[in-house]
């Protein structure tokens, strides 16, 4: 079994809890406006490597893991190679490795629910508060988001939802409140994070001879996220922590 | 003799009344400490008075050029000044180096040259006093050009060999200063008669009358000791009897010691769970409490702080920041299982928050699994908030020096009073290889250094046909450089042999002749893009290759690739059999350290383009480092690279730097202490040997760079210590700044 890999990160300490070994696989069939990885857009891209070529780099930072650290899937989307990844992660489990997959939630529900079984932690993206905006700005649908996060309850997998937040769109007490409320309905959340957008992209885009659409757009600023947190401390906290 | 003294009551163990074994008395008396750092007192008034007077002086001394001023007329010793304070009346623990705070003493022991540049480079001019002094004495320095050979000078100019102790003390000598606090000078001084009756009773031959003539001096500058404490009204003929006093004791032990030495590093060895022991039983006896007992850690701290040596500008290239590595180990577990680590473990990290951060003493963590988790949390916290202490592995020290070694300057182990060493810098071994393929001649100037064999034919560089013409200048420069090193111990011994260190170790000491390499990942990484990609080579006009065309990528050392990280586990193996092969001054062990200090920058300098893409005069990694910006999988690869070296092969230490931005660590605080805790958990478990951690933002450092009196006392950590940043030179900053900083996207 192949899968197409844009890069590892062998230090990983913001994509799940404790240190985590991230796998960035190439390709994703999402076009988010403010996405800061185009590099991994093209499903032809990346290197290949096989599950055990991965499994046998993995072993090497085992030593790192403690008690909550691990191996953190991403993307691009990794939904999209849901083959891979799930024998990836049956393996990663086989050597007693915690195991998240960092995920939009669109793609094939199959094959989610395949990962699913071998995932302790989904670490899902909610984008916008409705279908108009996920379409306009992300080329898919919050439904389609939705159907992923109620199969995660179903199997009960602990679950993190996060939302960059956009000044020019999402920056508000009313979205952020929206927000929280639909990740709020799933009994499996644990934790909802606000992400800052931030536009360390640009050369990016430039070098790819793409235009980055959101490049005008004011990066977020801490004491933003601040009082955003704020907002939805009372309606998400109390829940997640208990 | 009577043994027990009144000083002992409430110590248990017999041992250690009976012979000189501190460790033995550690062990019997000493209470593990696994709690958190609540208890930890603040800074008292008085002394963050004390510490703002300092700060002024600081001041005042970056302000004059980094010097506040020189006593140009009297020769640093034990006794040459009269006593001098920060502040009289309000000071715990007193003695100065000089009669003023940060007045620097004159000590041309080791090379009278250097001592009047230093002067000279900050406006003053050494006495006609001691240029008399001087006339028909001969120094460290005189001694050693005496006696080079013209291969050895060479060998020194182009660079190959850089940072030779050969006019300045060679440091690096840890006196058990504990002796001082807890046997008292005269009990010292009797034991030392001892041994010398035992000596020559036999036969007598030259390292025996060697010895007897140093037992000779040993004993005198014991006296010496006891006369300078008396100055400061002080009888440290007898132990010490309380904490305060076990504290002033070993301060003026190593007082004496700086002032009758200049070397390069200066440790302080592990006196905070020694002094632990006489702490708990002030604190038990009710006759002290968690504030003062922490007062008077602080104050020693601030005395730590104000050490000082005269300095040339050239030394300042080498050894940035105005070093004293008064490096002080911390922790540790013991050989029975018990941890080290105690309540005046967390005092002395304290003293970073009390005092604020700093560079010197240089604080750092013996970090073994076992430890307390609470210590890890502190420890990991300490780093996160001052940048200011460094670790190392005790695990797998512990096996070769036992649980009672400290840490000589940056990365070398030895045990405390029983082991010594004859610092020699390092070799440059990209240097080496560019020198192989050119038939001994120099890539910068074309002159003849090493050997004349055949140069390196043919436009493409073959890994097999380079690795075959490295072995014989490899095996010159192994000679050279023993060569150097046994000539340059031999003088020192003669013409500055460490007094008082040497007083407070036992008279029957091991050596180590400590050698050292820089520019690991240069070379390995040439050598790897030699085997995995295509390096043309380009000539000038008289045949020497001096640049090279790099064609098709190769695997670079610090992405926990096999094939590169092997190659560089086979050139420190291959250097350091070659070293072996050539006998020793006094029988010292050949060790090993990859250790850069600063001068990574220089060698850099001195160094041609290199095979791996690195341009002429550009830096090499300092340490153990992989190069900057070709690490491509993150921090951790970087780290697993480098806990591949083998500590066997480099018991003189491995040293790594990894400089992290404090939100690639985690979320919030207890996050980052907890992903750091696993980071050093993971790295040494892998049998790795040292790191310095740095959390900060490179725009910090920027702003530094730019502002630099916003920021006085930005402390970073570079190869094996901590430095004022504003302490180095612009182009060491830079160096910094550019430097791989592991962020996240």
């Amino acid at each position: 079994m192949k899968g197409r890999i844009h890069s590892f990160q062998s230090l990983g300490a913001v994509d799940g809890p404790g240190l985590r070994f991230v796998v960035f696989l190439q390709g994703c069939p999402l076009r988010c406006s403010y996405c800061h990885n185009p590099d991994t857009w093209d499903t032809a891209g990346g290197t290949e490597y096989s599950v055990e070529e991965v499994i046998e780099k993995i072993l090497r930072y085992k030593p790192y893991f403690a008690e909550n650290g691990g191996v953190t899937v991403s993307g691009g989307e990794p939904l999209l190679q849901w083959q891979f990844v799930s024998e990836l992660f049956r393996c990663l489990k086989e050597n007693g490795i915690s195991t998240s997959l960092d995920t939009s939630g669109i793609g094939s529900k199959k094959g989610a629910s395949k990962i699913l079984r071998h995932t302790d932690l989904v670490i899902c993206d909610l984008k916008f508060s409705n279908d108009q905006e996920y379409l306009r700005y992300t080329k898919a649908s919050l439904s389609a988001v939705i159907e992923f996060l109620k199969l995660t309850e179903k199997l009960s997998v602990p679950l993190w939802i996060r939302h960059v937040v956009i000044p020019e769109l999402t920056a508000k007490k009313e979205y952020i409140m929206d927000i929280a409320a639909i990740a709020s309905q799933f009994s499996n959340l644990r934790k909802l994070e606000l992400l800052p957008f931030k536009k360390l992209c640009t050369l990016k885009y430039q070098e790819m001879g793409l235009d980055f659409p959101f490049k005008d757009f004011d990066e977020c600023s801490d004491s933003v996220i601040k009082s955003m947190y704020a907002h939805i401390q009372t309606s998400i906290n109390q829940r997640t922590s208990s | 003799m009577s043994k027990s003294s009144l000083e002992w009551r409430g110590f248990a163990g017999e041992n250690w009344q009976n012979t000189i074994d501190v460790r033995n008395f550690i062990q019997a008396n000493y209470t593990p400490y696994e709690g958190n750092e609540a208890f930890l007192s603040g800074a008292t008034e008085r002394t963050t008075k004390l510490m703002d007077k300092l700060n002024k002086l600081q001041q005042q001394e970056r302000a004059s050029g980094g010097v506040l001023d020189i006593d140009t007329h009297n020769v640093s010793s034990l006794t040459s000044y009269a006593p001098g304070y920060l502040d009289k009346d309000s000071e715990i623990i007193v003695g100065l180096q000089t009669d003023g705070p940060l007045k620097r003493g004159v000590n041309p022991f080791g090379g009278l040259t250097m001592t009047r540049r230093a002067c000279e480079a900050y406006g003053y001019k050494l006495s006609e006093k001691v240029e008399n002094e001087f006339r028909y004495r001969t120094t460290h320095n005189d001694g050693v050009f005496r006696a080079y050979t013209d291969e050895i000078k060479a060998a020194r100019r182009s660079g190959i060999i850089t940072g030779l102790p050969d006019a300045y003390g060679r440091g690096r000598i840890i006196g058990d200063y504990r002796r001082v606090a807890l046997y008292g000078v005269d009990r010292l001084i009797e034991e030392k008669q001892k041994d010398q009756e035992t000596i020559g009773k036999e036969d007598l031959n030259t390292e025996q009358i060697r010895l007897l003539e140093e037992l000779y001096q040993q004993i005198a500058f014991l006296g010496y000791l006891k006369e300078m404490a008396a100055m400061y009204g002080y009888d440290i003929s007898r132990p010490a009897h309380n904490a305060k006093e076990a504290v002033q004791w070993i301060y003026f032990a190593y007082l004496g010691a700086t002032k009758e030495q200049n070397g390069a590093a200066m440790s302080l060895g592990r006196v905070s769970t020694f002094l632990d022991i006489y702490f708990e039983r002030d604190l038990k006896n009710g006759v002290l409490d968690e504030e003062h007992a922490q007062e008077i850690v602080d104050d020693f701290i601030i005395k730590l702080r104000m050490e000082r040596h005269l300095r040339t500008p050239e030394y300042n290239e080498l050894f940035a920041g105005d070093p004293m590595w008064i490096t002080e180990a911390v922790g540790g577990m013991g050989e029975d299982g018990r941890t080290l680590v105690t309540k005046n473990s967390y005092r002395f990290l304290q003293t970073l928050y009390n005092l604020g951060s700093s560079p010197e003493p240089n604080l750092t963590i013996l970090w073994s699994e076992q430890l307390p988790n609470n210590f890890k949390r502190f420890a990991a916290k300490v780093s996160c908030d001052t940048d200011s202490i460094q670790y190392e592995n005790d695990d797998i020290m512990r096996l070769e020096f036992g649980d009672d070694y400290a840490i000589a300057c940056c990365v070398s182990a030895m045990r405390v009073g029983k082991d010594m060493q004859f610092f020699g810098a390092r070799v440059n071994l990209p240097k080496l290889l560019l020198m192989s393929i050119n038939g001994g001649r120099d890539e910068l100037c074309g002159k003849q250094i090493g050997p004349s064999y055949l140069p390196y034919e043919g436009e493409y560089l073959q890994y097999d046909k380079v690795l075959e013409l490295m072995e014989p200048y490899r095996n010159w420069l192994a000679e050279t450089y023993v060569k150097a090193m046994n000539i340059i111990h031999y003088m020192h011994d003669k013409y500055a042999y460490e007094k008082i260190q040497m007083a407070l170790h036992d008279t029957f000491v091991r050596r180590f002749m400590a050698f050292g390499i820089a520019g690991l990942s240069v070379m390995t990484d040439s050598l790897s893009a030699i085997k995995y990609a295509k390096v043309r080579c380009i000539r000038d006009d008289s045949g020497l290759i001096t640049d090279y065309e790099i064609t098709g990528d190769y695997p670079a050392f610090g992405n926990d690739d096999d094939r590169v990280d092997s190659i560089a586990k086979e050139q420190i193996q291959l250097f350091l059999e070659a070293l072996e092969k050539i006998p020793t001054y006094r029988n010292a062990q050949h060790t090993l350290s990859i250790l850069t200090i600063t001068s990574n920058v220089v060698y850099g300098k001195k160094t041609g383009s290199t095979p791996d893409g690195r341009k002429a005069g550009e830096p090499f990694a300092p340490g153990a480092n992989p190069m900057h910006n070709r690490e491509k999988h993150g921090a951790l690869a970087s780290l697993n690279s480098v806990a591949k070296l083998p500590y066997s092969c480099c018991k003189d230490g491995i040293s790594n730097t990894i400089s992290i931005v404090p939100k690639a660590l985690g979320g919030n605080d207890e996050e980052q202490y907890r992903n750091l805790v696993s980071i050093l958990d993971g790295y040494f478990s892998q049998k790795a040997h040292h790191l310095n951690v740095n959390v900060l933002n490179r725009e910090t450092l920027m702003d530094a760079y730019q502002n630099p009196e916003q920021h006085p006392n930005l402390t970073i950590r570079v190869s094996g210590y901590a430095v004022n940043f504003h302490k180095l030179s612009k182009q060491q900053q830079l160096e910094v700044i550019s430097r791989t900083f592991h962020e996240v996207m």
